[in-house]
């Protein structure tokens, strides 16, 4: 079947098996390989993708059901959060292998969207799917903290130079951010 | 200007310049108080941008033009024969190029046991059977549905002790005795068990644990005319390469190995899998590109294990606390196969980690129908180490010594197997001290309850047999003519940061800045030979050499510079990028400038390894303590916090080395507590061949782990003073969080891991013995 989307901002089509993985789409048809295979069966995390906006699995999200929505993909993920995540993840050395990262950048890019100031709970809540065997946990709590504050000053420089133009949820989150 | 290149093993030079500094072969300045620029230093990984952004490269990444893509058929019965195989079904189904099994008769064996490829003697679940190479992982999957396999069951024993019954099935000819038990035995055990004012003497289990690295084993294969490219998740390209000429009886030079990045191998990739000469195979089949990765079940059947362990240990000491004697008898589970690579040496903590006169080791491996095992980070020392370190506990104990003081009164800086001082005698006395400090040991709180929850501290200590570097590791480095720098290695970085360590050697010894190197790894056409990244061997063995070829290049650098400024070459030296004299004064003149007045021509060196001297045994050492809650009303155990010090000897990056501490130490918390490979004894089979069931720690799991840094630089070792630590953090962890256990509870656990049900049920049995 043809399967068209919009796959980090720009519209692409494939001819896909309803049922194919969009992993698979992504990694084999498309040639998007930051995403990545671990388990298959939605266990370890590291195929961590936003469609339409929310984390998704894509080892285990059918082809067909994307048809008409929008993917991002760790090639693609950009604004304030994920610069800021990425940032930090650079900054305190997370990576050991790596092969679980792209999957936990996209998990706390999804997190820090959620709770802007997440506390060590929500982080254990919003990361414990997704799996790294060389452990780098501790650094990824930490870089999600340094991202924390880093996201909510970049908002605020964004809300300061720019009020008109800034959202009522931009402005809610810069605060909200300043008060924690 | 013209210059002709030495090699670091000549001293002579025939070109135009007369090279006046000595060849520094003795490399000993690197001592505790030289000044550093770069090593040492927290350097972040150079492929960070890379590994945050998707876009660093992993083997199971590579995608070729018109690659197919590959599956495998296992055996579901833990013991069959093959009576017959129909592939023609998979083969007719469109979208699939080729299938092999049996049926193609290749002739190459495998383990070390030489059992044919595809053999029709099925030792268990998860033997491979057939493969396809097919235009998407799905018809892949598809065709291997279609391959008609008709198996006789044979009787089988999974259980390790079973498989040593008189009437146990043969797995292979036998007596599922993989070989003969090996011996040692120092002084006269029996003698200094009988002296001992006290015993004590247990039998501990350790479990059958997975190496899980989230990037399954894999391989992409492709060849160019009789020429095999193979792009590999590997500890070792050059392990790989030489395996794969071998089976395939290719000459080396038409066989080249690739690996720019690794999703995690820790142990599990340091040999070949079947699966990548399959990837082979099936593509010189198809005459296209064939990339095979496992699934996660495959992965967690069939390509090794942390072996199970039956250690039966009896330690005697005198009533001051000193060993009288240590004996540890032990039964390893092998699986259905001897694979290569590091054997699991549970004896040597046994041999090695205390003063003792009299030591008697006995260790054999018992063939059963499991999974083959294969070293996994530490092998043999993470499930001796539990043994040795739970039953010094129990001794502490019962003397009422502090655990501690009791290590330390059985101090040993010698090599007793080879009576010789270890290369840093005070070393592991160095990490008692550090983790006294870190960890507030002795200043300790008594072990402590508060509603269900007890609080308890534990500790042990640690040594790892390898860790000190071997040769052979070939270095080039070539010097380009805008006066930066390309090191060339014929290593892989599997995750650790080898990458980065070595540029930051290579940037030291050259005087270079680290942005001026480009450190090049993991292709076995371009790296002269290094061995594979396992018994954290890649540091001490790649680092002394990349330091000789630096500091042969700066001993270039600064003749050329000499003649350019018409000095003696003795008073210059190389700071950041420029030539400044002994005394720190710009000269005007910087690297990139000299490259120029060479240019076209280029400086270029050579280092190599030197072997292991041999009036000392290298030894890294360790210790760590932990701090647990267990809540007796619902059994859970909850790691508070752990400090570890090991001594590696010089560090040459803090950052790297922290995450292999913390990395470690976490991977010690999921043996002690969660990790497990389950088999049902009577049916043969795996229950828990997926990332569900084998639980490993997650974020949530995780408590403060500080890394106790002990820095104590090693030149006896080698001339950067570093040693291995990739294993030493995990080795300690199950020990001192069971210890910690038995502080907070009273509760003595000697089988792993120790979960919920098990500490629910020991708390009821101390319940009614007390009643
Ligand atoms: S590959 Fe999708 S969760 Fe593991
Ligand atoms: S960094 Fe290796 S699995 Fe996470």
């Amino acid at each position: 079947m043809k399967i068209s989307f919009t796959l980090n901002g720009n519209a692409v089509s494939v001819n896909a098996e309803p049922d194919a993985p969009l992993l698979w789409v992504l990694r084999d048809e498309l040639r998007l390989t930051g995403t990545k295979f671990g388990c298959g069966i939605a266990q370890c995390g590291a195929c961590t993708v936003f469609v339409n906006g929310s984390t998704r699995r894509s080892c285990v999200t059918p082809a067909s059901s994307i048809n008409g929505g929008s993917v991002t993909t760790i090639e693609g993920v950009n604004g304030p959060e994920a610069e800021a995540i990425q940032a930090a993840w650079e900054k305190i050395d997370v990576p050991q292998c790596g092969y679980c990262q792209s999957g936990q950048v996209m998990s706390a890019v999804a997190l820090l969207k959620a709770k802007p100031n997440p506390t060590d709970e929500d982080i254990d809540n919003g990361m414990a799917g997704n799996i790294c065997r060389c452990a780098s946990y501790v650094r990824i709590r930490q870089a999600i903290h340094d991202a924390a504050d880093l996201a909510s000053n970049r908002r605020e420089i964004a809300a300061d130079s720019n009020v008109s133009e800034a959202t009522n949820v931009g402005l809610a989150t810069a605060s909200e951010g300043a008060s924690a | 200007m013209t210059i002709k290149t030495p090699e670091i093993e000549s001293s002579k030079n025939d070109g135009d310049i007369e090279l006046s500094l000595p060849l520094q072969q003795d490399l000993t300045d690197w001592q505790t108080g030289h000044e550093f620029t770069v090593v040492g230093k927290p350097h972040s990984r150079l492929e960070g941008a890379e590994k945050v952004t998707g876009r660093a490269q992993y083997s199971a990444d590579v995608r070729l033009s018109g690659q197919l893509y590959g599956a495998v058929l296992r055996c579901p019965h833990p013991h069959a024969k093959l009576i017959s195989i129909d592939t023609s079904e998979a083969e007719a189904l469109p979208g699939v190029h080729a299938v092999i099994s049996q049926n193609d008769q290749f002739d190459i064996d495998w383990y070390s046991e030489e059992a044919p490829l595809f053999s029709d003697q099925l030792r268990f679940v998860g033997d491979e059977v057939a493969a396809v190479a097919a235009v998407s992982t799905e018809v892949a999957a598809d065709a291997l549905r279609l391959i008609k396999v008709n198996y006789e069951p044979l009787p089988f024993v999974t259980d390790m002790d079973q498989a040593l019954a008189d009437d146990a099935p043969a797995i292979h000819d036998g007596d599922n005795r993989v070989e003969e038990d090996s011996e040692y035995e120092r002084g006269d055990c029996a003698a200094g068990l009988q002296q001992a004012d006290i015993t004590v003497e247990n039998e501990y289990r350790t479990q059958t644990a997975l190496h899980t690295a989230l990037e399954a084993h894999g391989a992409t294969a492709h060849w160019s005319g009789d020429e095999l490219i193979v792009y590999e998740s590997t500890q070792g390209v050059h392990a790989i390469h030489g395996l794969l000429c071998e089976k395939l009886g290719l000459p080396m030079n038409k066989v080249r190995v690739i690996e720019q990045h690794m999703g995690g191998g820790f142990g599990a990739k340091q040999t070949l899998w079947k699966p990548t000469l399959f990837a082979a195979l099936l593509s010189r089949k198809a005459g296209r590109p064939v990339q095979l990765l496992l699934d996660r079940e495959g992965e967690n059947l069939a390509t090794g294990n942390r072996n199970s362990t039956l250690q039966q240990v009896k330690l005697g000491a005198s009533n001051d606390g000193k060993l009288t004697a240590i004996k540890m008898t032990c039964r390893i589970n092998a699986g259905a196969y001897a694979t290569a690579g590091e054997a699991s040496n549970v004896a040597g903590i046994f041999q090695h980690l205390y003063h003792c006169e009299n030591v008697k080791t006995s260790q054999v491996r018992v063939y059963t129908n499991t999974g083959p095992a294969v070293a996994f980070r530490a092998p043999g020392y993470v499930e001796a180490c539990f043994a040795l370190e739970s039953a010094m506990d129990e001794l502490a104990h019962k003397l009422e010594i502090d655990p501690l003081e009791l290590r330390r009164i059985n101090y040993t800086g010698r090599d007793q197997t080879g009576d010789k001082p270890w290369s840093s005698p005070d070393g592991l006395k160095t990490c008692y001290e550090r983790l006294d400090e870190e960890f507030g040991w002795s200043q300790r709180k008594a072990p402590s309850s508060e509603g269900s929850i007890r609080r308890g501290y534990g500790l042990a200590a640690h040594e790892w047999m390898a860790g000190m570097g071997n040769p052979p590791a070939a270095v080039f480095i070539k010097l380009n003519t805008d006066g930066s720098a390309d090191v060339v290695t014929g290593t892989q970085d599997i995750g650790t940061g080898t990458r980065t360590v070595l540029a930051q050697v290579a940037a030291e010894a050259i005087g270079l800045p680290m942005e001026s190197v480009r450190l090049l790894l993991g292709d076995t056409a371009i790296g002269g030979v290094a061995p594979v990244s396992q018994g954290s061997f890649t540091v001490p063995t790649l680092a002394p050499a990349v330091r000789g070829a630096g500091e042969n290049l700066r001993r270039q650098i600064l003749e050329a510079a000499a003649l350019l400024l018409e000095t003696d070459a003795t008073t210059l030296e190389i700071k950041d990028g420029e030539i400044v004299s002994t005394e720190g004064k710009h000269k005007s003149l910087t690297v990139a400038d000299v490259c120029d007045e060479l240019a076209p021509q280029s400086l270029q060196a050579h280092g190599s390894r030197r072997a292991n001297p041999t009036d000392t045994t290298i030894r890294p050492f360790g210790a760590l303590a932990a701090e647990v809650a267990v809540d007796t009303q619902t059994g859970e155990i909850t790691v508070i916090r752990i400090v570890n010090a090991p001594d590696c000897g010089r560090i040459l990056n803090s950052k790297t080395a922290n995450s292999q501490v913390i990395g470690g130490v976490t991977q010690g918390i999921g043996f002690a507590l969660t990790e497990e490979r389950m088999v049902d004894h009577n049916i043969g089979l795996v229950l828990n061949a997926d990332l569900e069931e084998y639980k490993i720690p997650t974020v949530a799991d995780i408590p403060t782990i500080t890394h106790a840094e002990v820095n104590l630089p090693d030149l006896n070792a080698n001339n950067t003073g570093a040693k291995g630590l990739g294993e030493l953090p995990l080795i300690p962890a199950a020990p001192a969080i069971l210890n910690a256990i038995f502080d907070a509870t009273g509760l003595r656990f000697t089988q792993l891991p120790i979960n919920r049900a098990r500490v629910l049920a020991a708390l009821q049995a101390q319940q009614e013995t007390a009643e």
